[in-house]
């Protein structure tokens, strides 16, 4: 009823404007016509009717428009007037609006994409029904539960959840009956599709009913996208069989596009059941309890009504039920923490880095905001005789308010749709990207709405903040002051808000350079750091027997066999083996408890120490180029029946026996019981991550401790393209058909020292953006500062004075306010770098060589944004100067 | 015809609103309306009418069509909707009891406090 006619009203105002204006005038007019009409029946002539009518009447044009102010929505017709009225402004001053632009979409860009992967990585759930209340165990967070017999005691003892699943890794070949390929994909337990409540696409997916015992369940299931790309979308793929490391499974179905399993970061090709084994040589998995690598990670949804810390507390009891019952297998020494499912273990490394990143952006945005803010209160005391004259015709300072915001705020909005289309493209392109070929990892971080309204939100919020600026300047503008000071500029000494706001700007630009350049030296520390091998020149060879079939004393054989080959290639200097994967690749390291040489019981609880272990052949030391130091390296004669020896790097060496030298000869026992005699020490180096310090290690001979899966080592200084080439046609004279893969020891390092490659990346663009955000800055303030006191300079010059003095008058505040935001970003940034520290490798903030790169990076921005200023104060002519006067 | 009383500011609605319910009303003539049924004792400033006039219309009170007066002059008239005439009850009602009151409060004797 009032709503709507209330409604009706404005929208016709808003349709029909024109003719709603012509009405009121006409009804005012025919009033006035009545009226002279019976003045006229009074006697009146007609043009003294009219007349006095008209005095009557009152002022027509004021009544008019109160009218039509009555008629409701007269905000947004202002508004529209202010919008019209702002943008023939801003089209005067295209430099300033193309410069507000840039600048505020960048900044907003920025906010956007690290909006976009927080939503992506963090807050968004795994892509599965309900898939934020998916709890599990994070990989590594207790290896106790990561043995397939551990995680099924755990399924059955536990109160807490309604099904308990679990998933680990499937690297095998895959042969169509063409030719086998590499594919990576799940080993999942029967129920894990029914616990993530994922229903097939074609065909059907595992149950739980599938499993039957070993070797009950030779089914694979597809995943839509290795559906695509292997099979091109075959609908007939159900019921095939294909070979997985030579044995046949059968395909039951395909899984629906956009299920990519259940770690956020890699999109595996198929999935298998667990208990089916996928090589000759795995014993029944079901029956190892010490095997720490049959289960990745297990999960489930949590029963109505119990929470975490009550499903934590659970799986403790189970787990001390465990260690009680088989206390030489079981060694759950810290309670179990849950945690959601998708980032696994790198959950707190990704929340920490965009935490971080999250707050240079907004630091970004608020040096935007001060850069326009500043730029803004220029603009606005350019026009102060444009608002006095306003105030003196009877504007409301109100209403010159209301224009200016909404200039700003035009301009802000520009700003955001330009940085949000950028970020929209930034983050699908991050989303399609494979940082490392080799391995299927991926970022997902798709856009959606959120995007939009987060990016918008931060326009507007910005708009106002800058358009905060001049409004004390505007509230207090007498116009009549105004009019008659002209032209120039009152040289005030106090510190203004836009002195402030310079300093904000150069402080932040400071804090930005200082992470990126602490970050830059942390990255190139880490590259060139001690690894104790030396990854350059080298081929490594991924081989793994049990994709080909072998099995038993099968395989040490067959491992010599590849080795003799590989020497026999022209050009190779060395050749060595080392097994399951080599130091720094891919976080495969295998820790082993040992025991002192007396030790009786041989528990867990018990361990001397768990060193990294290794299985190596004769000549991998020199391949590697590892040093030894004292002893002797393996020999083909070090074999199965030999007595067991090892190698063991100096922290082992120092840790267990005091020293290098009083490592020799001496004893110590594995958790089998076997006496291992420590007949070499070699330099300590890293194994599994860079950060690491000094983690002993022993290395035994690779017959002693034989394993199907093993990478070949060569250090040769070929061309690797020939190289790679010639080492294949070597495997397959060898063997027809052992799949295999060839890349370079650098290229497996790409995973580890890709965290630290994009925080660095990130830091360093960044860093740009804020040192380009100074730039303008002080270029701005530089620059208007020389151009309203030009009369002042060249008066300056005319009386004598040397360039330097009028070089310091013309920019001395600038520099000043340079020099004071510096040292307040330099220290700041000095301690934001401890943040840096946890993610970045080596980021010490307080190297001398960082605090004078910082120090000289300002200095430099300082020059090149004062340059152009310099430049024209120091050209002034006097005489020119006066005469425009 | 008694003197000319002051219009007191918010009770131009409440007359307007009365001349209508009377009958459909141009502009012009509400005026001539306010006039006769108070006894020519109110006169309202001419112009000051349509702001009131549109703002009763944008509030859902009157509704206005184009027509044709006795002169053959093209007018706009004005007729009040149901909103409009519970709008007159209610302010008929508080004005009375304002004016019982106040007439009452005046009234008052030095022997009656």
């Amino acid at each position: 009823m009032r709503i709507t006619a209330w409604l009706r009203s404005v929208s016709s105002k808003f349709f029909r404007g024109d003719v709603l204006a012509e009405e009121v005038s006409e009804e005012l007019r025919e009033h006035i016509a009545l009226r002279a009409d019976d003045l006229e029946r009074q006697g009146l002539s007609r043009a003294e009717a009219e007349r006095q009518a008209r005095i009557e009447f009152g002022g027509v044009e004021k009544f008019r428009e109160e009218s039509h102010e009555a008629l409701g929505g007269a905000w947004l017709e202002t508004l529209l007037a202010d919008i019209r009225y702002s943008l023939r402004v801003l089209r005067k001053s295209p430099g300033f609006v193309v410069a507000a632009v840039v600048t505020l979409a960048m900044a907003i860009a920025a906010n956007a994409i690290v909006f976009g992967l927080m939503d992506g990585l963090i807050l968004r759930p795994l892509n599965v029904p309900h898939g934020e209340s998916l709890i599990g165990l994070p990989n590594g967070s207790d290896p106790g539960f990561e043995s397939y017999a551990n995680y099924k005691d755990l399924r059955d003892r536990n109160h807490s959840f309604v099904d308990l699943a679990a998933f680990s890794f499937a690297f095998v070949a895959l042969d169509t009956g063409n030719d086998p390929a590499p594919a990576n994909g799940f080993s999942v337990t029967g129920n894990y599709f029914d616990v993530l409540g994922i229903k097939p696409y074609l065909g059907r997916v595992i149950h739980a009913s599938d499993e039957r015992g070993q070797n009950s369940a030779p089914y694979v299931v597809l995943t839509w996208a290795y559906w695509h790309r292997r099979f091109h979308e075959d609908r007939g793929v159900v019921g095939r069989v294909v070979q997985i490391n030579k044995r046949p499974f059968t395909i039951v179905g395909v899984t629906p596009p956009g299920f990519i399993g259940t770690l956020m970061f890699m999109s595996p090709d198929f999935f298998v059941p667990i208990v089916t084994p996928l090589s000759a040589s795995t014993g029944d998995v079901q029956d190892v309890r010490t095997d720490q690598h049959g289960v990745f990670e297990s999960f489930g949804h949590l029963k109505p009504g119990i929470t975490q810390a009550q499903a934590e507390s659970d799986c403790s009891n189970v787990a001390a039920y465990l260690a009680k019952t088989y206390p030489k297998e079981f060694s759950q020494r810290t309670p179990v923490v849950l945690g959601r499912v998708g980032l696994t273990a790198f959950a707190g490394g990704v929340k920490a880095f965009i935490g971080g990143l999250m707050l240079l952006a907004v630091l970004i945005l608020l040096g935007a905001c001060a850069n326009l803010g500043s730029l803004f209160a220029a603009r606005a005391s350019d026009r102060s005789r444009e608002v006095a004259l306003r105030l003196a015709l009877g504007s409301s300072r109100k209403r010159i308010l209301r224009q200016l915001f909404t200039e700003a705020v035009l301009v802000s909005l520009a700003g955001g749709v330009v940085g949000l289309a950028l970020s929209v493209v930034l983050l699908r392109r991050i989303s399609a990207w494979h940082p490392i070929p080799a391995v299927p990892i991926q970022i997902p971080v798709a856009p959606d709405a959120k995007i939009y309204i987060v990016a918008l939100a931060l326009a507007l919020v910005s708009g106002f903040l800058f358009a905060l600026v001049p409004v004390r300047q505007i509230l207090r503008s007498h116009p009549y002051e105004i009019v008659k000071a002209g032209p120039g500029l009152r040289v005030s000494r106090r510190v203004s808000l836009r002195d402030a706001l310079l300093v904000v700007q150069v402080a932040i630009c400071g804090v930005l350079v200082t992470a990126s350049l602490v970050a830059v030296r942390g990255l190139m520390r880490s590259l060139h750091g001690d690894f104790g091998f030396e990854p350059r020149d080298t081929a490594m060879v991924s081989v793994d027997l049990a994709q080909a079939g072998y099995s038993g004393a099968e395989i040490p054989a067959m491992q010599k066999r590849l080795i003799h080959a590989m020497e026999g290639i022209p050009g190779v200097q060395n050749v060595g083996l080392v097994n399951n994967y080599p130091p720094l690749v891919y976080t495969g390291a295998d820790q082993q408890p040992i025991f002192r040489e007396n030790a009786g019981d041989l528990t867990p609880l018990h361990a001397a120490m768990s060193p990294f272990a290794y299985g190596i052949s004769p000549g991998y030391l020199e391949a590697a180029r590892t040093s030894l130091l004292a002893g002797r390296d393996f020999t083909w004669q070090d074999g199965k029946d030999a007595p067991a020896v090892a190698i063991a790097n100096v922290s082992f060496a120092e840790k267990m026996f005091g020293s290098v030298n009083g490592a020799l000869g001496r004893y110590f026992k594995l958790k089998d019981g076997t006496r291992v005699q420590v007949t070499g020490v070699m330099e300590d180096g890293k194994y599994l991550t860079l950060t690491e310090e000094h983690e002993p290690a022993i290395f035994v001979p690779f017959a002693q401790s034989p394993m199907a899966a093993a990478w070949l080592v060569l250090r040769s200084q070929r061309d690797p393209v020939w190289l790679a080439a010639a080492i294949r046609a070597e495997i397959r004279k060898v063997d027809l058909g052992l799949p295999s893969e060839v890349r370079s020891w650098n290229e497996l390092l790409q995973p580890i020292l890709f965290p630290a490659r994009m925080a660095t990346l990130a830091l360093g663009v960044m860093g740009l953006m804020g040192a380009m955000l100074s730039i303008t800055g002080i270029f701005g303030m530089a620059a208007y500062s020389v151009s309203r006191r030009l009369r002042e300079l060249g008066i300056r010059m005319a009386l004598g004075a040397q360039r330097r003095e009028v070089l310091r008058a013309a920019l001395g505040r600038a520099v000043r306010l340079l020099a004071i935001g510096s040292a307040a970003g330099l220290a700041l940034g000095v301690l934001a770098s401890h943040v840096l520290a946890s993610i970045v490798y080596q980021a010490t903030p307080r190297d001398p060589l960082v605090l004078t790169g910082v120090v000289l990076t300002m200095g430099l921005l300082g020059l090149v944004a004062t340059w152009i200023p310099a430049q024209r104060a120091l050209s002034i002519d006097p005489l020119i100067l006066l005469h425009e006067e | 015809m008694g003197e000319q009383a002051q219009l007191l500011p918010g009770t131009l609605d409440l007359l307007i609103l009365k001349s209508v319910s009377l009958g459909p009303l141009h502009g012009y003539g509400v005026l001539l309306r306010i006039a006769q049924i108070s006894g020519q004792a109110l006169l309202v400033e001419q112009g000051a009418l349509y702001p009131a006039l549109f703002r009763l219309v944008r509030q859902g009170l009157l509704h206005a069509r184009w027509g044709t007066s006795d002169n053959n002059r093209r007018a706009k008239f004005y007729e009040l909707t149901a909103a409009g005439r519970e709008r007159l009850e209610e302010e008929t009602q508080g004005w009375n009891r304002l004016a019982e009151a106040i007439g009452a409060a005046l009234a008052a004797r030095p022997e009656e406090v």
